[in-house]
C-alpha cells in the first residue's frame, strides 16, 4: 500500500498506472464554448476523466473507491463523488471505522463542506451507538478550532439524538460558555439539551435553574444578547409565565438602574409591558432616569422605553418606531 | 477575576469593528470630493471583474468545479443587479453550458454529468430566467424537473439535496422557489414542507438548517421565503422573527449571520431580503399582534408628494386599498385545498401593489458598510481584510438593491435621492425578495411560464 506521504510527493499519473489500464478516460462535455470555464490542473483533469469511467460504468471496485478518494482530496465539494463512493463502501462493504479517519483527515482541512458532515453521518448512523462517543470527541477537537461551525453542531445534535451520550452534555455547555460566554452557539446547544435530553426531565423541571443560569450571566455582561435571548425561549410560548416570573423583570431593573448597555434589557421589558406586566415605581423611575430628555410628560411607559430605545439605539431606530406605532394602535 | 479577561468573541468582534470604523472616520475626514468618490459603485470594474470570470476561471476555482451553475447565477445575476447585460453570444454559451449540466431525469448538477442538486437546479433555473427569452426558457424540461422535485421529497415533508443527500431548510427553499417560479408547485410537493420549516425556527426567533440548530441569516432567508411561497407564513412567529432580524444589524452598520457572531456582507441580502419580505406581510405580522387590519406603518409620510406613481393609479389608504385585495386571498388561503394555480400567482401577487410597511431595518447604515467596506476595486468582500469573490459579489449587491428599494410604495418604483446612498447613478435594478432574480426578467418568465 501506498503511504500518505509518498503519495503526494510523486504521483503517478492514472494513465500510467498499470491497473488502469484497460479504462478508457471520459472527458467532461462542457461542449465549445462553456461559460465558466476551470483552468483544471493536469492532475484534476485526469483524476475526473476517471472518475467519470467508472462512475458512467457504474464500477463499484477497490479501484474506484481509491479513485473516489483522489478525486475527494482534489474537490471535497463533489457530492456526485462522495455519493458514489457511499455506493461503492456499501457493495464492498468496506472497513467504515478507517472511512471516519479517512473523513477525519478531509474534516480538518476543510470543515465547512455540507458534504463532508453529511458522509460523516452516514457512516456514524451505519456503525451505530458504540461510535457516539468518538463522534462526540471529533466534533470538540472542531470546535477547539472554531466553536462556532455550524456543521459541526448540526452534527453534534444527530448525534446525540441519534445514537445517544447525553450525559456529560450540559456539562459540555458549562465549559464552553466558561470560556467564552459570548459564544451563541453553546447557549443554542444548551437550549437543545435542556429541551431535549432524555436524561433532564425537559424544560419545564429545567426552567428554574436555568432561569438562574441565564439571570447571572446578564448580570456580568448585559450587553450580551445570547443569555437574554435564552432567557426569553425558557418562556418560549409561555409568556404570561415570563411576565410573572420576578427575576425577569428584576434583572431588567437591576441592568437599567446601572444605566450602562441597556438595549436588551428595555427590549426585554418593552415584550413585558406588551404583555400586560405592572411596572413597579421603582421601574418607571429607573426608565426615566436612563433619558430624561426623551420622555414628554404624559406619555405611558411603554411608549417612553419606545422613545428611549430610538435614541439609545439609532441603527434599530425605524424597528423602535415601529413597535411605538403599533402600541399606540393597541392602547 | 477571570471575567475582566476579553473572550475569544469579544476580540475578534473588536477587531473588525475598530478596523470598520478606521475605515469610516478617514472617510469622513476626507474633502467633500474625494469623499464622495470613496461612495460612489465601481460599476465598470465590477461589470468587468464578472464579464472576465464568465470567460476563464483560474485553477483554484477547481474547489468550486461542483458549483458551477452557482458560479453562472452569482455573475449573471450581479450583471443584471448592475443593470447590463453581456452579449448574445455569451448569453447562448450560457444556455448551451447549463443544458450541459440538465439531468436527462430532470434537475441539473454542479456540472456537465454530474448527478442533478437542487441548490444547483435553483441557480441554474434562475440564470436561465436572468439571461431570459424564448429560447432560454423552453430549455429548461419542467416536467422532468417536476419529477426530480418529488422525488427529493422526504418522509419528514422537508427536501433532500440530491438522491442520498441531506434533508435541511436550504434544500426546501431551492425546491419550492423553482417549482414556484416555473409554474410548477403543487399540493404534492408542498405536503408537510411548513411543518418541517415550523419546526426550524428557534427559540431565538430566526430559523436554522435543521430543527435544534442555531438561528441563522441563510436559513431564515430561505425559511421564510419557501413559507410565503407555499401560503403558511403564519405558522410563523413573525414578531419574534422580526425582533431577531433586527437586531442582526450591527454597530459594523453590516449584518451578521447569527446571534454574536462577525459581520459579513453576503447577509445583506440573507437578512436584508428577509425585511425586504416582511415588509410586505405587514397584515400577518398585524394579526400576530392582534392589531387592526387597517393598522399601516407605510412609507406615505416622506415619499406621497414626490408621487412616483408613473402609470397614475393613485390608492386610497384603509381598508379598501387594493393592498388587501391582493393579501386577503393569501392570509386566509390556509386550507389545504388550494388548487395548484394559486399556489403559483403567489410569488406573482406579493410583489403587486404597494408595500405596506416602512423598512425595519437601517437601509442607510447599510449601504455604507457595502460601500466603504465590501466594496473593492471591483468585486465585493465579506468584510475589510478578507478578498473579493463572486458569491460575495452577487448578495452583496443584491442587498444593495434591497436598500435602495426598501423605501418606495412599489416594487419598481424608482427610489427618491435621499433614500440612495452616494450619486443616484449608484441605483441598482429592484430585484423579487422570494426568489432574488431582477425584477423584469421575472415578469418575463411569469408570463412564459404561466401560458406554458
Amino acid at each position: 500500500m501506498i503511504g500518505e506521504e509518498e503519495e503526494e510527493d510523486a504521483r503517478i499519473p492514472i494513465s500510467q498506472r498499470p491497473e488502469w489500464a484497460d479504462v478508457r478516460p471520459v472527458p467532461q462535455d462542457d461542449g465549445p464554448n462553456p461559460v465558466v470555464p476551470i483552468a483544471y490542473t493536469d492532475e484534476f483533469s485526469e483524476t475526473m476523466d476517471y472518475f467519470r469511467a467508472v462512475y458512467l460504468a457504474d464500477e463499484r471496485s477497490p479501484r474506484a473507491l481509491q479513485l473516489t478518494k483522489e478525486a475527494i482530496f482534489l474537490n471535497s465539494g463533489n457530492y456526485t463523488v462522495w455519493q458514489f463512493r457511499r455506493l461503492i463502501l456499501e457493495a464492498l462493504n468496506a472497513d467504515l471505522c478507517a472511512e471516519l479517519n479517512f473523513v477525519n483527515q478531509i474534516a480538518r482541512e476543510n470543515s465547512k463542506n455540507y458534504q463532508i458532515w453529511h458522509h460523516r453521518r452516514w457512516v456514524a448512523e451505519k456503525l451505530g451507538s458504540e461510535v457516539a462517543s468518538k463522534e462526540l470527541e471529533f466534533t470538540k477537537e472542531i470546535f477547539s478550532q472554531d466553536a462556532k461551525n455550524y456543521h459541526a453542531w448540526s452534527h453534534r445534535q444527530w448525534v446525540l439524538q441519534a445514537l445517544g451520550g447525553w450525559e456529560d452534555e450540559l456539562a459540555f455547555c458549562d465549559e464552553l460558555l466558561e470560556d467564552d460566554i459570548f459564544n451563541n452557539s453553546a447557549w443554542n446547544q444548551r437550549y437543545f439539551v435542556v429541551t431535549r435530553s432524555p436524561l433532564l426531565g425537559g424544560l419545564d423541571a429545567m426552567r428554574d435553574s436555568e432561569v438562574a443560569y441565564a439571570v447571572k450571566a446578564i448580570l456580568a455582561k448585559p450587553e450580551n444578547e445570547s443569555p437574554w435571548r435564552y432567557l426569553r425561549g425558557l418562556y418560549k410560548n409561555d409568556i404570561k409565565s415570563l411576565v410573572n416570573d420576578p427575576r425577569v423583570a428584576s434583572v431588567c431593573l437591576d441592568v437599567l438602574t446601572d444605566k450602562r448597555n441597556l438595549v436588551h434589557a428595555l427590549n426585554m421589558l418593552l415584550d413585558l409591558l406588551c404583555n400586560d406586566y405592572q411596572p413597579s415605581n421603582e421601574m418607571k423611575d429607573a426608565v426615566d432616569g436612563v433619558a430624561p430628555e426623551s420622555n414628554p410628560p404624559g406619555t405611558n411607559l411603554v411608549e417612553r422605553v419606545c422613545s428611549v430605545l430610538i435614541m439609545v439605539d439609532p441603527i434599530r431606530a425605524n424597528y423602535w418606531e415601529w413597535r411605538k406605532s403599533t402600541v399606540c394602535v393597541q392602547d | 477575576m477571570a471575567d475582566m479577561r476579553a473572550t475569544k468573541s469579544q476580540e475578534e468582534q473588536w477587531m473588525v469593528q475598530n478596523q470598520v470604523f478606521r475605515i469610516y472616520d478617514l472617510v469622513y475626514r476626507l474633502p467633500p470630493h474625494a469623499q464622495s468618490v470613496n461612495f460612489e459603485l465601481r460599476r465598470e470594474n465590477h461589470i468587468e471583474y464578472l464579464t472576465k470570470s464568465l470567460k476563464q476561471l483560474g485553477p483554484s476555482f477547481s474547489v468550486l468545479d461542483a458549483n458551477r451553475p452557482w458560479l453562472c447565477y452569482w455573475i449573471m445575476h450581479s450583471i443584471a443587479l448592475l443593470g447590463d447585460c453581456v452579449d448574445d453570444e455569451l448569453e447562448n454559451d450560457t444556455i448551451d453550458f447549463l443544458q450541459r449540466c440538465q439531468d436527462p431525469n430532470g434537475g441539473y448538477g454542479g456540472g456537465p454529468g454530474q448527478m442533478p442538486h437542487l441548490a444547483t437546479t435553483y441557480a441554474a433555473i434562475n440564470t436561465l430566467i436572468t439571461v431570459g427569452g424564448h429560447r432560454s426558457l423552453s430549455s429548461i424540461n419542467r416536467k422532468k424537473l417536476y419529477a426530480f422535485l418529488l422525488r427529493m421529497k422526504d418522509s419528514s415533508g422537508g427536501f433532500r439535496m440530491h438522491d442520498g443527500g441531506e434533508v435541511d431548510v436550504r434544500a426546501c427553499y431551492t425546491a419550492i422557489s423553482v417549482a414556484s417560479v416555473l409554474n410548477i408547485l403543487d399540493e404534492r410537493l408542498i405536503q408537510n414542507v411548513g411543518d418541517y420549516i415550523v419546526s426550524c425556527q428557534t427559540y431565538e426567533g430566526g430559523i436554522a438548517g435543521e430543527p435544534g440548530s442555531e438561528a441563522h441569516g441563510g436559513y431564515t432567508f430561505c425559511g421564510l421565503a419557501a413559507m410565503v411561497l407555499i401560503n403558511e407564513v403564519n405558522r410563523l412567529d413573525l414578531p419574534g422573527l422580526i425582533n431577531w432580524l433586527v437586531f442582526r444589524q450591527g454597530v459594523e452598520c453590516g449584518f451578521q449571520g447569527r446571534t454574536n457572531k462577525l459581520v459579513d456582507g453576503c447577509y445583506s441580502f440573507w437578512q436584508g431580503g428577509v425585511a425586504a419580505i416582511v415588509q410586505r406581510l405587514h397584515l400577518m405580522v398585524n394579526e400576530q399582534l392582534g392589531l387592526p387590519n387597517t393598522f399601516k406603518y407605510d412609507c406615505k409620510t416622506e415619499s406621497d408628494d414626490d408621487s412616483s406613481n408613473s402609470d397614475g393609479e393613485s390608492y386610497s389608504e384603509g381598508a379598501s386599498s387594493p393592498l388587501n385585495d391582493i393579501c386577503e386571498p393569501i392570509q386566509e388561503g390556509q386550507s389545504n385545498a388550494s388548487p395548484p394555480t394559486e399556489s403559483n400567482n403567489i410569488g406573482y401577487n406579493f410583489i403587486k401593489g404597494p408595500i405596506g410597511m416602512r423598512p425595519i431595518f437601517n437601509s442607510m447604515a447599510l449601504q455604507q458598510y457595502i460601500l466603504l467596506c465590501s466594496q473593492e476595486e471591483a468585486g465585493f468582500r465579506d468584510k475589510p481584510g478578507k478578498r473579493r469573490d463572486h458569491y460575495h459579489t452577487c448578495y452583496v449587491l443584491s442587498g444593495l438593491s434591497v436598500c435602495h428599494y426598501s423605501n418606495t410604495k412599489e416594487a419598481d418604483s424608482p427610489p427618491l435621492p435621499g433614500h440612495v446612498m452616494g450619486p443616484y447613478s449608484n441605483l441598482l435594478e429592484p430585484v423579487h425578495p422570494l426568489y432574488n432574480i431582477v425584477l423584469d426578467r421575472y415578469h418575463d418568465a411569469y408570463k412564459f411560464f404561466a401560458r406554458s
